[in-house]
């Protein structure tokens, strides 16, 4: 029994391995409806920034990590728009027994977001998100660059990473335009 | 994918495995090219983890579909999630962690007729393990968004929505002696209102009569209502929820058990708490019938002020209350022609029994650069018998007191405390709970967490529930391997949450998103 434990640890290994190859390659924003806060229906393929970075936050209000996560970007977020442009748009998996909660949760901390309900995890399931909080960056072409799961104080750091070296790379390479 | 390796621990009432190793995996695949998409989810039980319905043994594809769409027309067939308003005449959806799911396979038109109005249409079977249901479901939605469709109303401040839905099920009568509906069709209105900060909503649904394993066999038609008022402005928010539930057990075969099959989903009018003390007793709507209500208040008591301090502080208030409606018992004893329609009810009385209250409030802080901090005190009233379903159980009054102190060694090297403290007279009596968690960002986490039952009457039955957990994620590649007792429900702990089954013995968990 022992051996197969060993044997489904290195599989698993080899597993992610394969999996950090395959995400680096570029892939849209699928197709989705979801809901603001008012509930407006809104398809996930209008999600824009003007060019400029998004990332895209898969929370709940009883994720105490997802919490913890926005209140730490909270802090720095006005920086962060200042300096790269980006845009933060969080989506809560909250089902129609908490959906009524993120309004006034989102406005009571007092947090600068675009908003959306992803009540029956419609979004959630084509993000392939399994675990909250589950973030995305998106580059100004709309292309899913990086993503990360889970939450311990200090990733934040490396979220904003991602986002300005994709700012970099514009420097380096300037988006063609026809 | 989950594996566990168990061990026999008759103490916690976890039972022999003769497998030693079980696992439970599951791989999504979705794929998107132009207007079509499709996926598959491979999922495999190798045997089902405990906790786990055991009727989810083997191996396959129980969900894969082809989507079709161009905005206005969205096409889908095989296997969909959808939900209808608040669901609670139809809604199907998934929570892997906790086996949960009830698809529904066959075909699903979304169309868009004129801007702000959208039809969906839906016929299939629901999925029941690695089959589907006896029973079909076929069911209509309608939304219409009065602001986007009328050009008179589209800089109003005040939005109105409103929609209504149709549910049909249709299951044959192979009943000898009774002659039970095979259609059964449920009806439901909704309206949404949006103005400055505030929103008011409503939905209302009426079932035809189901009698029903979970109603046990009554032929009275089922009701329910669903209100909510909120308002809302930077830094404060408040909610006021009522909703009345009678007979609105709904599932595509009248005599399914457990979680299966259910059409509709009655949303429990309570807070979701993450501590595992304030999560011990939860609850769960009683679709036979209850009346509810919940309050709740958000503040943020802005930085500088009196209470706010450098930072600021968050301030969160809550309660919650649900009890039973008032019900005539009809007499059929002398009338053996007559129908059972059970009972009858006055649509807003009050029963007398209350099912469960929950007053708690919840305030965070930043203390300092290096500090933060989080406390709960709450107060639960919990019917056991009537939550649980099981006779002559107590009901628990308890007080729950939690404290969480976060510390920033330095910008990437944290640890995380948690102080619990559950105190109450009945049932296992009062619990302590400590967690200690050491995370390095934004790859590794080790965390140690004791679920301690001091208090229980029976010195033998004073168990420490012991789990070490060691986690490396690395983007959306997880890997957790975990040793110790574990008990079922929500569980955050190295930045993630998850639902998870009740175990003992080691556990390792991996999952990988691309």
């Amino acid at each position: 029994m022992k051996k197969n434990i060993l044997l489904m640890v290195l599989l698993s290994i080899l597993l992610s391995v394969f999996n950090l190859s395959a995400q680096e390659q570029a892939r849209m924003l699928p197709s989705v409806n979801v809901k603001t806060l008012t509930g407006e229906i809104f398809n996930t393929e209008n999600f824009s920034n003007d060019g400029k970075p998004i990332i895209i936050d898969f929370w709940a209000t009883w994720c105490k990590p997802c919490i913890e996560e926005l209140t730490a970007i909270h802090e720095e977020y006005a920086d962060w728009q200042k300096e790269t442009g980006v845009k933060l748009i969080t989506i809560s998996i909250d089902d129609a027994r908490t959906m009524n909660r993120v309004a006034p949760f989102v406005n009571g901390k007092g947090w600068n977001y675009e908003n959306y309900l992803d009540a029956n995890g419609d979004f959630k399931r084509a993000m392939n998100v399994n675990m909250p909080p589950h973030t995305f960056v998106l580059n100004g072409k709309g292309e899913i660059v990086w993503q990360h799961v889970g939450f311990t104080e200090g990733s934040q750091e490396e979220l904003i990473a991602a986002v300005r070296s994709l700012l970099e790379k514009n420097i380096a390479e300037p988006v063609k335009t026809n | 994918m989950d594996a566990q390796y168990y061990f026999k621990d008759s103490l916690i009432g976890a039972p022999e495995v003769p497998q030693k190793l079980l696992s439970n995996g599951f791989a999504n695949f979705e794929y998107e090219k132009g207007n079509f998409s499709a996926g598959i989810r491979y999922e495999s039980y190798l045997d089902p983890i405990l906790g786990y319905d055991t009727r989810y043994q083997g191996s396959g594809i129980p969900y894969r579909y082809l989507r079709y769409n161009i905005g206005d027309l969205d096409v889908t067939a095989g296997t969909f999630y959808e939900q209808f308003g608040s669901g609670i005449i139809l809604r199907t959806y998934e929570e892997r962690g906790l086996g949960y799911d009830n698809a529904i396979e066959g075909f699903r038109v979304k169309y868009v007729p004129i801007r702000g109005l959208t039809v969906k249409g839906l016929i299939g079977r629901q999925r029941n393990f690695f089959s589907t249901s006896e029973g079909l479901v076929r069911a209509a939605d309608v939304e219409w968004n009065l602001n986007e469709s009328c050009d008179s109303m589209a800089g109003n401040k005040t939005q109105w929505i409103i929609g209504g839905s149709f549910v049909s099920k249709f299951q044959k009568d192979d009943d000898p002696v009774f002659n039970l509906p095979e259609n059964v069709g449920a009806g439901a209105g909704r309206i949404s209102m949006n103005s400055e900060g505030w929103t008011a909503s409503a939905e209302y649904a009426y079932k035809i009569n189901d009698p029903s394993g979970t109603n046990g066999y009554i032929f009275k038609d089922g009701q329910a209502l669903l209100f909510n008022l909120s308002y809302t402005k930077k830094g404060f928010g408040a909610i006021f929820g009522v909703k009345r539930i009678d007979n609105m057990g709904f599932r595509s075969d009248r005599d399914a058990t457990g979680n299966s099959l259910m059409i509709n989903y009655l949303p429990a009018l309570t807070k979701n708490h993450t501590y595992s003390l304030a999560a011990l007793y939860p609850y769960a709507s009683q679709p036979n019938g209850e009346i509810g209500l919940q309050l709740e208040l958000f503040y943020n008591f802005k930085p500088g002020s009196t209470f706010g301090g450098e930072y600021g502080t968050d301030v969160n208030i809550n309660y919650s209350r649900a009890q039973s409606i008032e019900k005539t018992l009809i007499d059929t004893v002398g009338n053996p022609e007559a129908i059972d329609l059970g009972y009858t009810s006055g649509f807003l009385m009050f029963g007398k029994e209350v099912y469960f209250e929950d007053f708690n409030i919840e305030i965070t802080k930043k203390l300092s650069k290096k500090w933060r901090m989080h406390l709960l005190y709450m107060y639960l009233h919990y019917n056991k018998s009537v939550v649980e379903g099981r006779a002559s159980e107590p009901t628990v009054y308890a007080h729950i007191a939690a404290l969480e102190l976060g510390y920033k060694v330095t910008s990437k090297k944290n640890i995380r405390t948690e102080i619990q403290h559950l105190y109450t007279k009945h049932d296992k009596q009062s619990w302590a709970v400590l967690l200690l968690e050491y995370s390095i960002a934004p790859n590794w986490f080790i965390a140690g967490f004791d679920q301690y039952n001091y208090g229980n009457d029976i010195s033998a039955q004073r168990i420490h529930y012991f789990t070490g957990t060691l986690g490396y994620t690395r983007k959306t590649n997880r890997i957790t391997i975990g040793y110790g007792r574990q008990r079922a429900g929500i569980f955050c702990v190295g930045g993630v949450c998850r639902n998870v089954p009740a175990s003992n013995g080691f556990l390792m968990s991996i999952t990988s998103s691309f």
